[in-house]
């Protein structure tokens, strides 16, 4: 069409017009293209430049706090100073390793339980009618939507001390002093199931709501009974949704910070946690970088994962 | 697939949702509470939300996170348009897996790695062009990167849907071909641009991890006050602050969804009528 466009123009133009019409457009589109592509260049995927070679610096006393990679000698030749000293440090501290294991093993667990919350939500939104299908979306997107910070502050005033779920149990009798849930692992649990349920929900409701419900009848009339109908058909077509899901889960889990700060207590040492004191606490900026970059590269085959069937779900 | 649900089905669903909403209404109800005491029910009042109004603190930061969000939505809604142009409209050029990656990475990307990479960005550049300074600039710049994210996601699902015969029209009858698009194709996806500048508001008026990174001294927005707060325990005008930001953000999203479900309502209306 642009081509067409081009055609048209040129024929107006006249011949020396011609070319200078096609090239305006087949240039033109660079205008289009260019300023999204420079400015995520430049603010998103360089700064992940800067980190990899902050982490090779040394920590120093100065404004910034690291040594330069590049120097220019008297003699105008150029230094390169790869310092692998920050890559080291986290093998030898075991608080890094610890962290990570610690991160990786919460999000995994949280993301089973989103899942298994997670599905038959979805599936139940998915069998609704339309107009209550609408509803119940812009129930689930609601929370989506809304501060994490808050959320886990909201959540706070239920679970501590005093807080509602306490003061229920103890009116009730079921319980006799309260229970100790703040600053515990299972309130680390509680907020990012409740945080990231919504995340869960909604890829999976965009593939369950294309699953053909004749393909379900069919194996219905062929003598398959619903359990063994819903592990043979239903599951396996709803596996994209399920790895989407997952991942939009397991992967910003790893990396949480607000949760692990406000809701748990010290053992809940996750690797978010362990950066921000890196950062703002010790300020040691070069063992925050190489701490962040193994982090990233722990991230890149999840990520991978999710692109591969989050595109695969928009092209279906 | 449209039949009943189970019992069962159904009661996990109210469950879940129970579970998303019981906390936030919860937290609404304690931010009329009169009495002081978190757990003590006092009396209906309105006093948390008066005493917001003389808290200067509270005050600056709010209104320093709304010239962000104002900000950052404005730019993100032109940068993520022009993303999703390219990548509905021009299927080949050179960049575009870069760019289809980059629009989709921040999406994952835990916010603690963004923010500090980001940071980083901010103190070389600083070092080297003496711009910018931490503070109000190097928020919206960060803000604007998973923002545009987000608005290209929207209005490429939008674009995609959008019938490509009228535009064809428009230049068949001698309009260039931007003049074409601004009469035909821009009605057509100005809902999902409406909705994804009050979403990139909602988004930046929310994020405390990235801002806390790339933030410097005196810029403390809305949730960097409110984290210091809530890091000291529950209280009571955290609480009326935090149904307030919760409301407004919620007539935000709830807009938004009109305005998408109208604009989709039209189309369907507009494609029956073709037919005909």
């Amino acid at each position: 069409m642009i081509e067409a466009a081009a055609e048209e123009t040129a024929v107006r133009l006249g011949p020396r017009g011609r070319l200078r019409g096609e090239w305006l457009v087949r240039q033109g589109k660079w205008l289009i293209i260019l300023p999204p592509m420079l400015y995520l260049l430049v603010f998103f995927l360089i700064p992940f430049a800067f980190a990899l070679m902050i982490s090779f610096a040394d920590t120093a006393v100065r404004v910034p706090p690291f040594t330069d990679i590049l120097s220019i000698s008297p003699d105008r030749h150029i230094h390169l100073t790869l310092s692998l000293g920050n890559f080291q440090y986290l093998f030898t501290d075991e608080v890094y390793g610890l962290s990570y294991i610690y991160s990786l093993k919460t999000a995994f667990f949280s993301t089973v339980i989103c899942l298994v919350l997670g599905y038959p939500m979805a599936y139940a939104i998915a069998r609704a009618s339309k107009s209550t299908q609408s509803v119940l979306l812009l129930i689930i997107i609601l929370p989506f939507w809304t501060s994490f910070l808050l959320r886990v502050y909201a959540l706070e005033g239920i679970i501590r001390e005093t807080g509602l779920l306490n003061t229920a149990l103890l009116w009730l009798g079921i319980i006799h002093k309260p229970l100790q849930i703040m600053r515990t692992t299972l309130a680390v649990y509680l907020g990012i199931i409740y945080s990231y349920l919504p995340f869960m929900v909604l890829p999976l409701f965009a593939t369950l709501e294309k699953l053909e419900h004749s393909l379900l009848e069919a194996a219905a009339d062929l003598g398959s009974p619903p359990w063994r109908t819903f592990i043979d058909v239903t599951l396996p077509l709803s596996m994209p949704g399920v790895i989407a899901g997952s991942m939009l889960v397991f992967i910003p889990a790893i990396g949480e910070f607000v949760i692990p700060t406000l809701l748990g207590g010290p053992d809940n040492l996750m690797i978010g946690r362990v950066l921000w004191d890196e950062f703002f606490g010790n300020r040691d900026w070069p063992v925050a970088s190489a701490v962040a970059i193994a982090f990233l590269v722990f991230l890149v085959g999840p990520i991978a994962l999710y692109q591969h069937y989050s595109t695969k779900q928009l092209e279906a | 697939m449209h039949d009943r649900a189970s019992p069962l089905l159904i009661s996990i669903l109210a469950v879940g949702i129970a579970i998303l909403y019981i906390p936030i209404l919860v937290l609404i109800g304690y931010s009329f509470n009169a009495s002081a005491l978190v757990s003590v029910w006092g009396g209906f009042s309105t006093r948390w939300y008066l005493q917001l109004l003389h808290n200067d603190q509270i005050l600056d930061a709010a209104w320093l996170s709304l010239r962000i969000g104002v900000a950052v939505s404005t730019g993100a809604v032109i940068l993520g348009t022009l993303a999703a142009i390219s990548l509905v409209r021009f299927k080949r050029f050179r960049g575009r897996l870069l760019l289809t990656g980059m629009v989709n990475a921040p999406l994952v990307m835990p916010e603690i790695i963004t923010g500090i990479t980001q940071l980083l960005l901010f103190i070389s550049m600083l070092n080297f062009l003496s711009w910018p300074h931490r503070g109000f600039t190097t928020i919206v710049i960060a803000h604007i990167a998973f923002c545009t994210a987000y608005v290209t996601i929207t209005v490429q699902s939008r674009l995609q849907t959008a019938d490509r015969s009228l535009e064809e029209a428009a230049m068949d009858l001698g309009s260039g071909p931007v003049r074409a698009f601004i009469d035909t194709t821009l009605p057509i996806i100005a809902p999902a641009l409406v909705s994804s500048w009050l979403l990139s508001f909602t988004l930046s008026l929310d994020d405390l991890v990235i801002s806390s990174f790339v933030s410097g001294p005196g810029a403390s927005t809305l949730p960097m006050v409110i984290f210091s707060k809530v890091k000291l325990g529950v209280t009571p005008d955290v609480n009326a602050l935090a149904s307030l930001i919760i409301c407004l953000v919620g007539v935000c999203v709830l807009f938004a969804g009109y305005l998408m479900r109208r604009a989709e309502r039209q189309r369907q209306l507009d494609a029956q009528m073709a037919e005909r």
